[in-house]
């Protein structure tokens, strides 16, 4: 298999130019971040942090510097707030099974959206083994959650509420403030938790005015290193670990901590947030660059998800219409344009991305859909190789569809 | 819900690129359609079938993935200048998935539907042409099965969205 793959990067050779735009699945790890990381793992705080001895104590006083200083960008109230886990996945996993073990007593109903990410629905399906039901409220077609759908479905038996507050796919900026009124209104008993990973670094974001009991981050969408996220948890709400073995520092997390990526997380939050009405403006002006060079370019495109400032800076979420997004994305890789697409036509049963079925769109537009980022590191001359790009690629895939495909 | 790596053959990638037959034929004798857009797998199958029921020209259009293209290319070459008999009895998923170098298993559907789509084309001509050969079975074979089943999945899905869309 790995010969195809040498193959398959051979015939990329010559590419006389190169823009990633698969910002929602893997990033760059900017020089300043990996530089940052580096001397954590042979010159200092190499240690264990809970360990009597220099290395050890260097590690603890990393940890909580980075915890306090993260717990800053989000606005938490105090660094052990901050849990580290190993990604956005983990920290979902912690922030559901968690809470709901932990308070099961109070209630074994769930209520999320339909748009959740895909580890959140995954949890939400194990819990059910475990007695635990799930409401999917559902979303319009823009993403934006039904609040009255919300209000009927919490009771006095809802212990855990999760919707996230940018979906990850399609860029809708959720009003999580009035959801969480919605939810505290009809049970105040019920711990309210938001994957927070794509709105980190992108819209203002503050734990403690949104009053979330949890809150998840990932180190991967801001530019950090993958393999490492956080779990805000508020003070004085319990949640217990969901995985055994020896606790340090991080009493919710066994295992040694990871001092390197910490550092790189903490570095890219650092970067994101030193200047981030910049940032922001950046990433927006080259998102709306690129939809709206497309639109110009192009017939029968549509733009998933909202416009306007309930869309995220950064998302950009195209269906090309008559074009299969899996063959596009090919196309456009031979041509050094790295995106992914919403067409799962990798399985028998080939469903597409479940947000864009749950906004309404038909199975050929998820099938042709095109998901995009954004980043600070991005130049307009990144997004004008773009423009130059897809116009020929859409239109060659659209030439092997021809007169099939049109439902 | 899972993903996959999907480390296609050079092959596959050079069909892909450059594909054989593309294209809707004008003077087919017989066209024939598998899959369905809402699978994103879908195949339309054109034959210019002779006289002696020698298949003269095959061409396709596809709204699929990679496989689904290169697979498609491949049966158009293979059944070019066959008999409808050789047609049907020789070219197989299997034979068609070793042309292209093999496919990940995720991806064997794509030349099962591909020669599904063929084996309907030609009984769609003995159809029309209202008398079938005693080498033509009246049960589907398993590709057209596959085709049918993957059908039958996306109206389930279809309906499941006008479902949803309802409510």
């Amino acid at each position: 298999m790995v010969e195809n793959v040498k193959a398959l990067l051979k015939a990329h050779a010559g590419i006389a130019r190169e823009v990633y735009l698969d910002n929602e699945n893997s990033t760059i790890v900017p020089k300043d971040v990996v530089d940052a990381m580096l001397p954590y793992y042979s010159q200092r705080a190499y240690g264990n942090p809970t360990l009597t001895h220099k290395p050890g104590w260097e590690a603890f006083e990393t940890i909580m510097e980075s915890s306090q200083k993260i717990s800053k960008f989000l606005g938490a109230k105090i660094l052990e707030e901050i849990n580290f886990t190993p990604g956005e996945t983990e920290a979902n996993n912690l922030a559901l099974m968690g809470a709901a073990f932990t308070n099961k007593h109070k209630g074994k109903k769930i209520v999320i959206s339909e748009i959740e990410p895909i580890n959140v629905l995954h949890v939400t399906d194990l819990l059910q083994k475990f007695g635990f039901t799930t409401t999917k409220i559902p979303v319009d077609r823009e993403g934006f959650l039904n609040l009255e759908k919300l209000k009927e479905a919490v009771d006095k038996e809802t212990v855990l509420a999760s919707i996230a507050t940018v979906n990850n796919e399609i860029g809708t900026i959720q009003p999580v403030k009035e959801a969480l009124d919605i939810v505290k209104d009809k049970n105040p008993e019920t711990l309210f938790h938001t994957d927070a990973s794509d709105a980190y670094g992108r819209i203002p974001l503050n734990v403690q005015d949104l009053k979330v009991d949890l809150a998840t981050v990932s180190s991967y969408k801001i530019l950090g290193p993958r393999g490492i996220g956080a779990l805000y948890i508020k003070e004085g709400v319990n949640v217990d670990k969901i995985l055994e073995g020896q606790i340090g520092t991080q009493k919710l997390w066994p295992g040694v901590e990871n001092t390197p990526l910490i550092v790189g997380f903490t570095k890219a939050s650092e970067l994101a947030f030193e200047d981030f009405e910049a940032n922001v403006n950046h990433m927006r002006k080259l998102r709306d660059k690129l939809v709206d060079g497309v639109f110009e370019k192009l017939s029968d495109v549509k733009l998933n998800g909202p416009k306007g400032d309930k869309r995220v800076p950064d998302n950009a979420n195209i269906s090309f219409l008559r074009c299969e997004g899996e063959a596009l994305t090919i196309e456009l890789s031979l041509k050094g344009v790295y995106v992914s697409s919403g067409s799962a036509c990798s399985r028998r049963l080939l469903q597409p991305s479940h947000v864009l079925v749950a906004i309404g769109r038909k199975f050929s537009e998820a099938h042709g859909s095109i998901l995009m980022k954004t980043t600070r590191y991005h130049t307009e001359e990144d997004i004008t190789y773009f423009l130059e790009v897809i116009p020929s690629a859409v239109e060659r895939i659209r030439g092997i569809v021809g007169s099939t495909g049109i439902d | 819900m899972s993903r996959v790596p999907l480390p296609y053959t050079q092959k596959v990638l050079d069909l892909f690129r450059n594909p054989k037959n593309l294209g809707k034929m004008e003077d087919a004798t017989v066209t024939a359609v598998a899959g369905n857009p809402a699978c994103g797998d879908m195949i339309s199958f054109y034959l210019k079938i002779n006289d002696q029921e020698i298949i003269e020209k095959a061409s396709f259009e596809s709204y699929g993935c990679a496989a689904n293209i290169a697979t498609a290319s491949v049966v158009t070459e293979m059944v070019k200048g066959l008999s409808l008999e050789s047609a049907w009895k020789d070219v197989t998923w299997k034979k068609v998935t070793e042309e292209v170098g093999g496919l990940p298993s995720v991806k064997f559907h794509c030349g099962v539907l591909a020669v599904g789509a063929v084996k309907r084309a030609i009984r769609k001509y003995y159809e029309q042409k209202g008398s079938a050969p005693s080498w033509l079975p009246q049960e589907l074979t398993f590709e057209e099965k596959q085709a049918l089943e993957e059908e039958e999945l996306a109206k389930t899905l279809s309906k499941r969205l006008k479902v949803a869309e309802e409510k």
